[in-house]
């Protein structure tokens, strides 16, 4: 058992793990976002609920950032070996008569999807950290001093998506997070061993999941920028 | 046809090696690939140079011997065949054609065109194989009843020939098609349970060892395999290593 992370397949199998619980996540940050369509309060509660909720911020949270991490080390770990496994190139290859674009381009995606999650921290994650345990205001309220004057994550959402760059941006690494999944959605599933005679249907789901998903949150942005 | 070859030349093991250019003319189109580089190899003598070195055998398809890397695809530009089955009817009068050897550093170039795929021989020596008693009362392996399905798919497996082709076509150089073929064919047989767990274990570990790359499932070789060997055995041996490695 403890020699199968050092495998080319246990290395792949952890990394499926780590990316399907990645597309889970991704399942949930959609759904928690989305609600910000319809229904400011809505959001609002789920937002404090996430940011100030012990078992969340204790326990889901550095999971999270384990896995992140761990799925993009590995990512590059796994393409080192994979570019040192074949020292002199073709003179002449043509990949795209035999493989998609997607499954040849997962670090190129991947890259890209790594660089906006350092903007997504830096927007998000570290702004929260400050106000919640450096400034020490859990109260998520516009207004730390005054009750009435409302939780503060909706307006902050809609200030995020006023900028242009900033939605152009968003949009780059959705993009790009939807080529990563087009392919990763199927691999991860070959990864684990499993195809078999449901991976037809899967096939199916997949393209309505890595199109979906991603899409959803363009929509979100979208949204946003131009009903402020 | 003319075509003008553009061929990978290296002395040896040691040697950098480079392209070299060949015109040649008067090439007929219901020529094999493999007889119009014996004709190259025959001019080639006869101006006193040195022949290119190819591997080739059986030439009808059944060895995996030839092992061509020609216009950027393994086995050329035809699917479901060996170089030796590919014609110069697949080419147009004018044609750059590339020939390269398999790539991969578990795949050394001996010379020219021809690599060594020794790798392939200690992966099988590793574990693709089955012990049978022959003492005399073996049982007979047509009494033994195996599912229709199960049967098709170890024979399907077992059609792999060890060309390499999934290596060579593979971005990552990866040997999972070629070894995932060997595990899968006993892995579905009952003839192949005793042996199950040690032989994805061992037979991946040699994998590893030979230094291929690991598999992202890009699933270029099942389309360059001239077998058609699917990738669905990867998925199969992939189940096989993780079960048994959490078993232990
Ligand atoms: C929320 C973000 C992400 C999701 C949902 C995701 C999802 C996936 C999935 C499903 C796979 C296929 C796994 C397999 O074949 O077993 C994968 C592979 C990969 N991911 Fe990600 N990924 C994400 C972020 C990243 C990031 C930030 C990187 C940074 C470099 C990255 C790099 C890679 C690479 C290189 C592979 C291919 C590895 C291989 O197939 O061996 N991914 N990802
Ligand atoms: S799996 Fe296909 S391409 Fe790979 S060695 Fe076997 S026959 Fe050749
Ligand atoms: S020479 Fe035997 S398969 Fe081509």
């Amino acid at each position: 058992m403890a020699g199968m992370f050092n495998s080319s397949v246990g290395r792949k199998f952890a990394m499926a793990l780590s990316a399907f619980f990645l597309m889970l996540f991704l399942v949930m940050h959609v759904s928690i976002n989305f609600t910000s369509v319809f229904s400011a309060d809505l959001f609002n509660e789920m937002s404090h609920f996430m940011g100030t909720n012990p078992v969340v911020q204790g326990l889901m949270q550095p999971i999270l950032i384990f896995g992140v991490v761990f799925h993009f080390v590995m990512g590059f770990i796994l393409e080192a070996k994979n570019k040192s496994a074949r020292g002199v190139s073709y003179a002449k290859n043509v990949a795209k008569d035999n493989s998609t674009w997607m499954s040849r381009n997962m670090l190129l995606s991947g890259v890209v999807i790594l660089a906006f999650l350092g903007l997504h921290f830096y927007d998000f994650w570290v702004h929260e950290m400050t106000i919640k345990y450096v400034e020490g205001d859990m109260s998520g309220l516009i207004n730390p001093d005054n009750a009435e004057s409302g939780f503060r994550y909706y307006e902050e959402l809609r200030e995020k998506f006023v900028s242009p760059v900033r939605v152009g941006i968003y949009i780059v690494a959705f993009v790009l997070l939807a080529l990563h999944l087009l392919h990763g959605f199927n691999s991860a599933f070959q990864s684990v061993g499993a195809n078999n005679k449901y991976t037809k249907a899967l096939t199916g789901f997949s393209k309505v999941y890595s199109i979906g998903i991603p899409a959803l949150f363009i929509f979100i942005a979208l949204f946003h920028h131009f009903t402020h | 046809m003319k075509l003008l070859l553009k061929i990978w030349r290296q002395k040896n093991a040691e040697d950098k090696g480079g392209i070299v250019e060949y015109p040649v003319d008067n090439v007929s189109p219901d020529m094999s690939f493999l007889e119009m580089l014996d004709v190259l190899n025959q001019d080639l003598i006869e101006k006193g140079e040195e022949p290119v070195a190819f591997d080739h055998d059986c030439r009808e398809g059944i060895c995996g011997t030839c092992s061509l890397y020609i216009n950027g695809r393994a086995h050329g530009p035809d699917t479901r065949i060996t170089v030796c089955q590919l014609h110069m009817r697949s080419f147009n009068d004018g044609d750059t054609i590339y020939i390269e050897p398999w790539r991969a550093e578990a795949f050394p170039v001996i010379k020219d065109l021809v690599v060594d795929r020794s790798a392939f021989d200690r992966i099988q020596q590793a574990g693709g194989f089955i012990s049978v008693n022959t003492s005399g009362n073996t049982q007979d392996a047509n009494a033994i009843p195996i599912e229709k399905e199960n049967a098709d798919k170890a024979f399907d497996a077992a059609t792999c020939i060890g060309c390499g082709a999934c290596v060579a076509t593979c971005k990552n150089s990866s040997a999972m098609l070629f070894v995932s073929a060997k595990v899968s064919q006993f892995a579905l047989l009952p003839q192949g349970q005793v042996e199950a767990h040690d032989r994805v274990l061992n037979m991946v570990k040699q994998m590893d060892e030979e230094g291929f790359g690991n598999c992202t499932n890009t699933g270029a070789c099942e389309v360059e395999c001239p077998k058609g060997i699917s990738l669905e055995n990867i998925a199969r041996m992939n189940r096989e290593f993780i079960a048994a490695s959490i078993k232990g």
